[in-house]
């Protein structure tokens, strides 16, 4: 019978190694990896043309992805959290389906509906003159779509402790729906959405699979790689700068984490699934 | 990713403003999901049943799944142990760096793919500085798979533990049970719905994982996962096939999501 403290001890060791060996001695390499290179290979691999231009196509596309999925977030918690919607459950779970979608399923998907030969909309939408796939449009579809629910799956939950007594009262008190969102409603969300705007983000920026069916990947002029597919690129031509363009999504990444982990308060609520 | 249901049947109903609200939500749900989603069957099932099946069952489409669906099966028992073996240890214990720990875990969440993967080549690959090479074998697959699915069963076991009233287990100690005791018949039975939902999200992770696996698995026939066959398909501008093996993945995490639907709702019923 082993004691109860070597037990313990047995158990935090198998969890630091583990975490150890997986996520944190990959990250490590990488960053000694980059700084064994110097600062000069470092500086040219970020400000080389194709990696501004991808740093700014993922920016755009990134950012309205956010966007978007802000607005279709806080809109549909609103409406989930204070009105009886009919068929709830079932947006609910349609809502969760991206998550556990294969992200080339994804581009496929997209390819298919808004392909311009031979798409169910692309072909009508071709001949207006509106690109969809191998164009940004379709890469904003792609990175919304792989990150749909994060912001409403943060919000919702807090709509629903907070409940809307405060917002009855104001309407009582004669406030209007714009006021009551903007100093009630707001108020009370605003850490969840930050931390639900922090999380698309991450993964807006780091979305792969989907953004590469829908983009072509095309380099040089007209552009389509964003910097996950630069990296996919430099790494299979072996060109140098891989690790450097990495590094910055490893930052990025770090960053993000560790502003959502640090501030959020522990879930203690029994609510299983909330990652 | 919680199923925080709109259980409440005590909100208002929708007026002009929220049906029209409603309306453009699920007409967006609809173009950017459902549709998409829905063409990619139609596709896959375009020529009829037999088509289908053809474009399943050549060779390397038959590995391929075989050999997806058996590393992610693996990756989803290393999670239910290991994952929860970690949320034990970030609730229960205390030592200096848990907060590192507990900070660490969610960075497989956010992390491009593609970045996990070389990361993961960096220490695992031709040039490990630990002389451990694993690429191009179907362990560097589940290995990947390993990496991005960290979070799921961690997250979900966590929450659920912390809330764990201990009255039970001190009561069993008092009656002279042993810890392990104490585990099995009081904890484990407990936790075992988080285990599963957490377990079964990452399995459905895996099953359509990418980027990661993409440099890694040396893209060989043996290694070859469902998502890189089906862009491979794509590739060749073999739809068809493509659509037809994704049909296949969306079938499986849709069991998945309705699998996870229903243990919650059991749990929840049972308190």
């Amino acid at each position: 019978m082993a004691s109860p403290r070597r037990t313990r001890y047995t158990l935090r060791s198998v969890a630091v190694v583990y975490i150890a060996l997986l996520v944190l001695a990959p990250l490590v390499v990488i960053i000694a990896k980059v700084v064994g290179d110097g600062w000069t290979a470092f500086a040219d691999a970020v400000s080389s043309e194709a990696a501004l231009t991808a740093f700014r196509l993922t920016a755009e596309v990134a950012g309205i992805a956010v966007v978007l999925n802000t607005l279709f977030g806080v809109g549909l918690a609103l409406l989930l959290a204070r009105h009886r919607v009919p068929g709830a459950r079932l947006l609910n779970a349609v809502v969760d389906l991206p998550i556990s979608v294969s992200p080339i399923v994804v581009g496929l998907a997209l390819v298919l509906v808004y392909g311009p030969v031979d798409g169910w909309f692309g072909r009508a939408l071709a001949d207006t003159g509106i690109d969809v796939i191998y164009s940004t449009p379709g890469m904003v579809l792609a990175t919304t779509f792989v990150s749909l629910p994060l912001v409403l799956r943060e919000v919702l939950p807090v709509l629903h402790e907070e409940g809307d007594e405060m917002e009855q009262a104001a309407k009582v008190l004669g406030a209007g729906a714009l006021q009551r969102f903007a100093r009630i409603t707001l108020p009370t969300i605003r850490s969840a959405l930050s931390y639900g705007v922090v999380l698309s983000l991450a993964r807006s920026i780091g979305e792969f699979g989907a953004v590469r069916v829908v983009s072509g990947g095309i380099s040089g002029a007209g552009q389509t790689q964003t910097v996950t597919l630069l990296i996919e690129d430099k790494y299979e031509q072996l060109e140098g700068g891989t690790y450097q363009l990495a590094l910055v999504l490893v930052a990025v990444t770090v960053l993000a984490i560790v502003i959502v982990s640090l501030r959020r308060r522990p879930r203690t609520d029994g609510v299983a699934g909330s990652a | 990713m919680s199923q925080v249901i709109g259980a409440e049947r005590t909100g208002a109903r929708l007026r002009a403003g929220s049906g029209l609200g409603l309306g453009a939500a699920v007409l967006w749900l609809s173009l950017l999901v459902l549709i998409p989603i829905a063409a990619v069957v139609a596709k896959g099932f375009g020529g009829g049943w037999s088509q289908f099946w053809q474009a399943i069952t050549t060779e390397q489409a038959v590995r391929t799944l075989r050999f997806t669906v058996l590393s992610s099966l693996i990756v989803t028992v290393v999670n239910a142990v290991l994952g929860t073996l970690l949320a034990w240890v970030l609730v229960r214990d205390d030592f200096p760096g848990k907060r590192l720990v507990d900070v660490v875990v969610d960075i497989p969440f956010a992390l491009p793919t593609i970045v996990a993967g070389l990361v993961l080549l960096s220490v695992y690959g031709p040039n490990s500085p630990v002389h451990l090479d694993v690429y191009g074998t179907k362990a560097a697959v589940v290995l990947a798979l390993l990496f991005v699915t960290l979070p799921f069963a961690v997250r979900t076991v966590q929450p659920v533990l912390m809330a764990l009233d201990r009255e039970a287990e001190d009561a069993a100690a008092c009656l002279g049970a042993q810890p392990p005791t104490i585990f099995r018949r009081i904890i484990l039975p407990l936790l075992l719905p988080a285990i599963a939902s957490g377990a079964g999200l990452g399995f459905a992770r895996a099953m359509g994982e990418y980027g990661s696996v993409l440099l890694i698995s040396g893209n060989l026939a043996g290694t070859q996962v469902a998502s890189i066959y089906a862009y491979g398909r794509i590739q060749n501008y073999d739809f068809v096939g493509a659509a037809a093996v994704s049909t296949v993945l969306l079938a499986v995490s849709l069991l998945v999501l309705l699998a996870l639907d229903l243990l919650q709702r059991r749990a929840s019923r049972r308190g």
